[in-house]
């Protein structure tokens, strides 16, 4: 018993805890006739001594919902390494080559081309580990093919992240609105939500992006009100369940309104569903900007996206194979870790709690 | 008593042929598990027999192991519990035995009966089908043969037409039926032993007084050994022969019943059996006091004339959840609305509190009239009521800090400054003697009856002149329940509000109701004061009611039993029991083992 020897106050459970000495209930086994009955005995403790209720303890650090998530999402091994590789590839994304606010390390842009060096292939060795002139090679025109797949980087990762934020805020205001209203209003919004579900997306992404002009703001909005469907419906689930709660009659017996009701009493319950949705949105964004991009819907040259590079230089795979790799791992890279936190924060709001009392 | 020597007799002469060495024992069982915050020592070195047609009460509240103690047994504990110590079935120790082994062991020598048969019986098979499964598992009957057991096996725990019965799924029978046919699988494979684990907690009082005359037939025809994990000692009191006391994972008292129950010796138990309201000892119990003086000409705070409320269900005429009710509550009055489930008591709740419209009849509130007020006028209605529900762990907002779930009805009625608001939290925490550290914590970081007790504060925050409660402690722990009567009790002396207090156990209504309804089927059978109707019932249904209702203490207990045997007799009932020859049945059972065997 390594732990009740030496384990801190912290983790153990109230019952293990011998009494404190000199406090008259030292008895070492609530069995009677084990301690000395001269002993000064306290008769009015005993409905305290033999309370079930838990004795609240200020002394110890309070946990609110969110932070025992948070505690769990971040003894989530898979999520912490999801978390910083996301955290590496954008901060390497942003601080090597900036951006129109502020100048990055790196010192050659990805619009300039150059001479093309050793047919362009790249520097990056790991044996000595040397950085060299052109780290990920150079495309065609002898443009620096790193600075071109950090630009990459950089716009697949804004649209994911704003169609992750625009997303959300569509589904979850449709969901509530349907699962809380009930009857006509819920008919009206789910039929929509079936519609936006039956048209294929990428053909309409395509079309829609075409007419606004392919812009990054443009993708990420047509992207947008498109992949909010189930987030929508599962929200909508959620509210439908979370509105027969007792602690929501309770709200509407005191004449709580419908307004706070929903902000205050119920979203904040579906918060697990949203923040693991969101996540896995930005996951399936970044490969619709890809696959857009790839199509040649998405992003339009000179600027640049990762599925664009990988779009303009599917040809090249065959001789030059690093100008398809690079662009590659770091979609691969973006996609894993997001879906891997997104996989920890689900465990984290929802474990499969095990039976540990009766 | 010349039935019970006779009967104790009979028993040994069975039971002295065959062996007296216990058919389920524990030695020295330790169990512990690991969780996210460290090990939780659940069981701490628990020793018990129960020995053939003996019946083992292991009582205790939450917390205290006793559901985890008997799981030991089954081996049905969960991946992450560490089990120490011996549990032997029948002579073989279940830690050692592969899981091969142990899994003949469940149903053919040990049987488990659950607390809620609606979720125990899968609701997607037919009730033959799951009767069968555990007979053509272990090989006891097969196919045709086992069909015709399984109605031989519902005949016997009393269904009646059980040739129908066995082609039907769960969710048409009864609750009392669902848990016959539960009671009928265990059987099913002449086990030696059976767990039941809080069998009757999920049942009606009288439904339940049948279940256990057919638990207790079942030991004395067949000779079983029942491990019965119970929180209710009028079930002890009724049931067992010996009694466990649990705390806390310690065994702290042992003995016979009659022992442990009128003569504790350990504080644990005293307390626990001093916190157990009595039917029939009326007021002044575990110091709860309840204001008599009435005043008869105050103000009504409900008034009901003819009420029926409807639910509306697609494609079928609505259904009468309450029908023609017509009774009213004064001032400072607290009125017990009594039934069993279905009964409608909760439903009048809902009405009170505007939740479901009526469809007929007329319900004054506060002196209003409730089904005519518009949206606005039934807001400023009800911050004048004050409701609490039945499980405080799903009426508050779990991811609301406990002071603004008390604060909340002052925030939507816009009732004074942050600060006013404040001080009047800590005043009701006070009030329900709580720390006012608990203001920023949260409600699943304390334990059942203290989360009522916010829920008390709560429904008290706006100085309501009626409060609705809903079976506020039938969540509850005794020794709980008992503390959080205590504090309603006071504060309804100070702020002498009305209270419609909605409630199934008998016991409590006796002791906090100046008046009492009773209710079935949506109509009510009887009301009247307190001492008129439960001390002197005038109706049918509720004299099986107070009869139905069991005492801890057996021989007080057993001389109810049989009373109310009478009394259904006197009506025309019969008595629940197991209809079979005890010889018959061991016999049809080794009989089909052989043949499976040749």
């Amino acid at each position: 018993m390594a732990d009740t020897s030496s384990g801190s106050a912290g983790d153990r459970p109230e019952q293990d805890r011998p009494d404190a000495p000199g406090s008259g209930r030292e008895e070492l086994s609530p069995v009677t006739g084990q301690a000395d009955p001269e002993a000064p005995h306290d008769e009015a403790d005993v409905e305290s001594k033999y309370s079930v209720e838990k004795q609240l303890d200020f002394t110890q650090k309070s946990y609110s919902q969110n932070q025992l998530v948070l505690r769990r999402f971040f003894r989530h091994k898979g999520a912490m390494i999801g978390l910083v590789t996301l955290l590496g590839v954008t901060i390497l994304a942003y601080s090597s080559i900036g951006t129109a606010a502020f100048p990055g390390w790196w010192d050659k842009s990805y619009r300039s081309s150059a001479m093309v060096v050793d047919g362009g292939r790249p520097t990056l060795s790991l044996f000595p580990p040397t950085w060299g002139e052109y780290p990920f090679g150079q495309e065609t025109t002898g443009k620096d093919y790193f600075a071109l797949t950090m630009r990459g980087t950089q716009q697949s990762l804004l649209v994911a992240f704003s169609v992750g934020i625009g997303s959300t805020i569509i589904g979850v205001t449709v969901g509530a609105l349907a699962g809380f209203y009930r009857g006509r209003v819920e008919a009206v919004l789910m039929r929509a939500t079936d519609l936006f579900i039956v048209i294929p997306l990428l053909v309409l992404a395509a079309t829609m992006s075409k007419g606004l002009g392919g812009g990054i703001w443009g993708i990420s909005f047509v992207l947008s009100i498109l992949v909010w469907t189930g987030l929508a419906r599962l929200v909508r689930g959620e509210v439908l369940s979370l509105r027969e709660r007792e602690f929501v009659t309770a709200a509407e017996a005191i004449g709580t309104p419908s307004s706070r009701i929903i902000f205050k009493h119920i979203l904040p319950n579906t918060i697990g569903t949203i923040i693991v949705s969101a996540t896995l949105t930005i996951a399936v964004a970044i490969l619709l900007e890809t696959a857009l991009s790839f199509l040649g819907f998405g992003i339009q040259p000179p600027d640049s996206s990762l599925g664009q590079l990988i779009s303009t230089y599917q040809t090249a795979f065959q001789t030059r194979p690093w100008l398809f790799w690079w662009p590659g791992i770091m979609i691969l890279a973006i996609a894993l870790s997001v879906n891997f936190i997104g996989d920890g924060l689900r465990d984290a709001f929802d474990p499969r709690q095990s039976r540990s009392e009766d | 008593m010349a039935t019970a020597m006779s009967e104790s007799s009979g028993r040994e002469e069975r039971s002295g042929g065959t062996d007296d060495t216990a058919v389920l024992s524990f030695e020295e069982v330790d169990v512990r598990f690991k969780t996210e915050f460290g090990s939780v020592h659940a069981v701490k070195g628990v020793s018990l027999d129960v020995k053939p047609g003996e019946v083992v009460a292991v009582v205790g509240e939450s917390g205290s192991g006793k559901s985890v103690t008997s799981m030991t047994a089954m081996r049905l504990l969960p991946g992450n519990a560490r089990i120490e110590g011996h549990v032997t079935v029948t002579g073989t120790s279940v830690g050692e035995i592969a899981e091969r082994k142990m899994r003949k062991m469940r149903g053919n020598n040990i049987a488990m009966i659950f607390q809620e048969p609606m979720t125990a019986l899968n609701p997607v098979l037919t009730i033959g089908s799951q009767l069968t499964e555990s007979m053509e598992l272990h090989g006891i009957a097969v196919g045709k043969d086992a069909d015709k057991r399984a109605v031989e096996l519902l005949e016997m725990v009393g269904i009646p037409e059980p040739e129908r019965r066995v082609k039907q799924y769960p969710h048409e029978l009864s609750g009392g039926q669902r848990q016959r046919v539960v009671i009928a699988i265990a059987i099913s494979c002449d086990p030696k032993v059976i767990i039941a684990d809080e069998p009757t907690t999920a049942l009606d009082v009288t439904v339940q007084a049948d279940i256990l005359d057919l638990l207790r037939s079942l030991k004395d025809k067949l000779d079983t050994g029942i491990l019965l994990i119970t929180h209710n000692m009028g079930v002890v009191a009724d049931m067992a022969d010996r009694v466990a006391v649990m705390f806390k994972g310690e065994l702290v008292e042992q003995g016979t019943a009659q022992s442990v129950l009128t003569d504790p010796q350990h504080d644990y138990t005293k307390m626990l059996l001093g916190s157990v309201p009595r039917l029939g000892s009326g007021r002044g119990q575990m110091g709860i006091s309840v204001r008599e003086e009435l005043d008869e000409s105050a103000d009504l705070a409900i008034d009901l004339k003819n009420l029926v409320i409807e639910y509306q269900r697609l494609g079928k005429s609505p259904f009468r959840a309450v029908d023609d009710v017509t009774f009213n509550v004064r001032q400072g009055e607290i009125v017990g609305l009594v039934g069993e489930s279905g009964s409608g008591k909760s439903t009048i709740g809902r009405c009170a509190l505007g939740l479901i419209p009526a469809a007929s009849g007329e319900f004054r509130l506060l002196g209003e009239d409730l089904l005519s007020l518009k949206k606005a006028e039934l807001k400023a209605l009800r911050k004048r009521i004050g409701v609490i529900f039945q499980d405080p762990a799903a009426s508050l907002n779990p991811r609301m800090p406990i002071g603004e779930c008390i604060a909340e009805p002052l925030v939507v009625h816009k009732v004074g400054d942050k600060a006013s608001q404040t001080n009047k939290v800590y005043e009701l925490l006070d009030a329900v003697q709580l720390p006012r550290e608990v203001y920023n914590r949260y409600p699943h970081e304390v334990s059942g009856g203290q989360r009522q007790r916010i829920s008390v504060a709560r429904a008290l925050t706006l100085d309501p002149e009626l409060l609705v409660a809903d079976e506020p402690t039938s969540a509850l722990d005794v020794s709980v329940q008992a503390r959080v009567l205590k504090i309603f009790s006071e504060l309804q002396a100070e702020y002498k509000f009305a209270c419609l207090f909605v409630s199934h156990d008998l016991s409590v209504i006796d002791l906090l109701a100046h008046k009492v309804v009773v209710l079935q089927d949506g109509k009510v059978v009887e009301h009247g004061s307190r001492t008129e109707v439960l001390g002197d019932p005038q109706k049918e249904y509720t004299k099986r009611l107070i009869a139905a209702a069991p005492v801890p203490d057996p021989r007080e207990q057993r001389k109810r039993r049989e009373e109310r045997h009478e009394l259904l007799r006197s009506l025309g009932d019969d008595i629940t029991e197991l209809k079979i020859d005890a010889d018959q049945f061991h016999r049809a059972h080794a009989m089909s083992t052989d043949n499976d065997r040749a």
